[in-house]
């Protein structure tokens, strides 16, 4: 098989699908040219991560990742979020295929992007270092 | 499971797998060899040959068996390249949308140093015979052109190339993978002077395939090593697959009438069936187009994800999304005939086979309608293309 039984599982019953209306914070990354696009909304009380919602236009280890990345985050303070790495993700679905693991990296960068959101609208301070930008991956390049 | 693959690979004929076990049981003698064992593997041999000539209006002797279409193609187009290399003749002209074993052989050959035309073909997938007319130099050493797409299962308008070409004195390479045994092909009238051809499109078994080669055209061996095949391809026959392989060939000719009328008839039903989905469009000329091809783009899908979950609805299918090619770019066919990125990652192919009925049909329909709109509707792209935020390309 191609993929974990894991990635299957949160392929074919993806945690945390929709739009959470009224967000705390929005983020999307990927373009539809490379063939994935990641939308995570935020809730965000007391600086935790009450709830967490996705849509993702991709392959199945694109909505796989993007399911682990949301329930990863669901329930955490926003510092330990901000903490999530792509390998984090990959391990949690025991695995990807190699040339799947930009795969992971978006899914990291959306649960960023949404809570760089955060912080821009209620004019928090940060470490613009903490977010890294999706332009390293060569397919956005071409 | 509903098996709507059959351009990648066919359900091997009961036919074929009985001759293959007959071939091994009674006929495993090297047809090299003088003695009787080995003679009588070679009486087989050469009435594979005959079939598979007779399948193509050739003669046995202008038929080269090969270990599949891939070689075959590389064999037609290197020896091509390096036989018009001596008379100074180094431009190869080819098409836009054909298959990577033609694509990657002329790169090859570009970075030795020959000059390659990829013609474009169109919305339509269909390149122009005036097209090729205009590319044909003096230096022209090869003009390749398939004889219908893998992909989108455009027919191309080999006969006119065919005859052009001829008249221009340029040798003319027909991959034929995909048409043989599903088109009546004539490679005289048709003016074709190699033609490629692969034991497991029709119903044979893989790692088989040959080449057709004009008896006055010069051909080089690609696999050196032995006199086998005339001294044009080494190595001890695979005589349970060749055999397996003309029993195939001949079984499909025989039915071909039948089998096209009833795939076509099939095909069009699906087309009308998945068309009514809401941005989906048909990738490809309706036609000609081969009587088991469907091939659709989808806006705001990808197409790996569309995939797997009809493999969980118990249908095989194919796409010509980056991910299901393991790498970044979609197929180059969908881009050829002017799909953008986005929509080219959304493609679905379903082929058809003899064996494709009219439930399977409507099962299928049925199944694709509600993975596109499941999918639809936990896509980002799909919310942006309905609040107006993105436009639809595919109206």
């Amino acid at each position: 098989m191609l993929y974990s039984e894991k990635v299957m599982d949160h392929f074919r019953n993806p945690r945390n699908v929709g739009e959470i209306p009224d967000a705390d914070g929005v983020g999307q990354v990927g373009n539809a040219k490379c063939g994935d696009i990641m939308r995570m909304t935020l809730k965000i009380d007391d600086g935790i991560i009450s709830d967490v919602k996705f849509t993702t236009f991709g392959c199945g280890s694109a909505i796989a990742t993007s399911s682990m990345a949301t329930e990863l985050i669901k329930g955490k303070p926003l510092s330990q979020a901000l903490e999530l790495t792509n390998q984090a993700v990959v391990e949690a679905l025991d695995g990807l295929p190699a040339y799947k693991l930009h795969c992971s990296v978006l899914a990291e960068e959306a649960v960023k992007a949404a809570i760089k959101d955060y912080y821009d609208r209620n004019g928090i301070a940060y470490d613009p270092d903490l977010f890294r930008d999706c332009g390293d991956c060569e397919g956005c390049m071409s | 499971m509903i098996y709507m693959d059959n351009a990648a690979t066919t359900r091997t004929s009961p036919t074929a797998m009985r001759v293959m076990m007959e071939c091994m049981e009674q006929f495993w003698g090297n047809p090299s060899s003088l003695h009787t064992p080995g003679q009588k593997a070679a009486e087989v041999l050469e009435q594979a040959r005959a079939d598979v000539a007779a399948a193509l209006h050739a003669q046995p002797r202008e038929i080269i068996f090969t270990a599949g279409g891939t070689e075959a193609d590389n064999q037609a187009i290197q020896s091509a390249a390096r036989l018009g290399r001596k008379k100074r003749k180094t431009h190869l002209i080819s098409t836009a949308i054909e298959h990577h074993a033609v694509l990657h052989t002329l790169k090859r050959l570009e970075q030795e140093g020959f000059e390659v035309t990829l013609l474009p073909v169109g919305e339509q997938g269909i390149v122009r015979v005036e097209d090729v007319a205009a590319a044909i130099r003096e230096d022209t050493a090869l003009v390749s052109v398939m004889f219908a797409n893998n992909e989108i299962g455009t027919i191309q308008p080999i006969a006119e190339i065919g005859k052009l070409c001829r008249e221009k004195k340029v040798p003319f390479h027909v991959d034929a993978v995909q048409a043989v045994g599903q088109l009546p092909i004539d490679v005289n009238a048709m003016c074709i002077d190699m033609l490629s051809l692969s034991g497991h499109k029709f119903h044979g078994p893989r790692g088989c395939g040959a080449l057709y080669v004009r008896r006055t055209l010069p051909i080089q061996p690609y696999i050196e090593g032995g006199a086998q095949e005339r001294g044009k391809r080494a190595g001890t026959e695979n005589l349970p697959a060749i055999a397996g392989m003309a029993a195939a060939l001949k079984e499909s000719c025989a039915n071909m009438e039948a089998n096209s009328a009833k795939m076509s008839a099939m095909r069009d039903r699906l087309i009308d069936g998945i068309a009514q989905i809401p941005h989906s469009a048909l990738n490809g000329a309706r036609s000609p187009r081969l009587p088991g091809n469907v091939n659709f783009c989808f806006e705001g899908i990808e197409g790996e994800s569309l995939l797997l979950l009809l493999d969980d609805k118990e249908i095989a299918a194919s796409s010509g999304s980056a991910c299901t090619s393991g790498s970044l770019d979609p197929s180059h066919v969908l881009l050829a005939i002017g799909r953008p990125h986005e929509v080219a990652h959304g493609s679905l192919r379903l082929t058809l086979g003899p064996e494709t009925t009219e439930e399977q049909v409507d099962e299928t329909i049925q199944a694709v309608k509600e993975v596109v709109e499941y999918l639809r509707g936990m896509s980002p792209v799909w919310k942006e293309l309905q609040e107006g935020v993105r436009s639809y390309v595919i109206q």
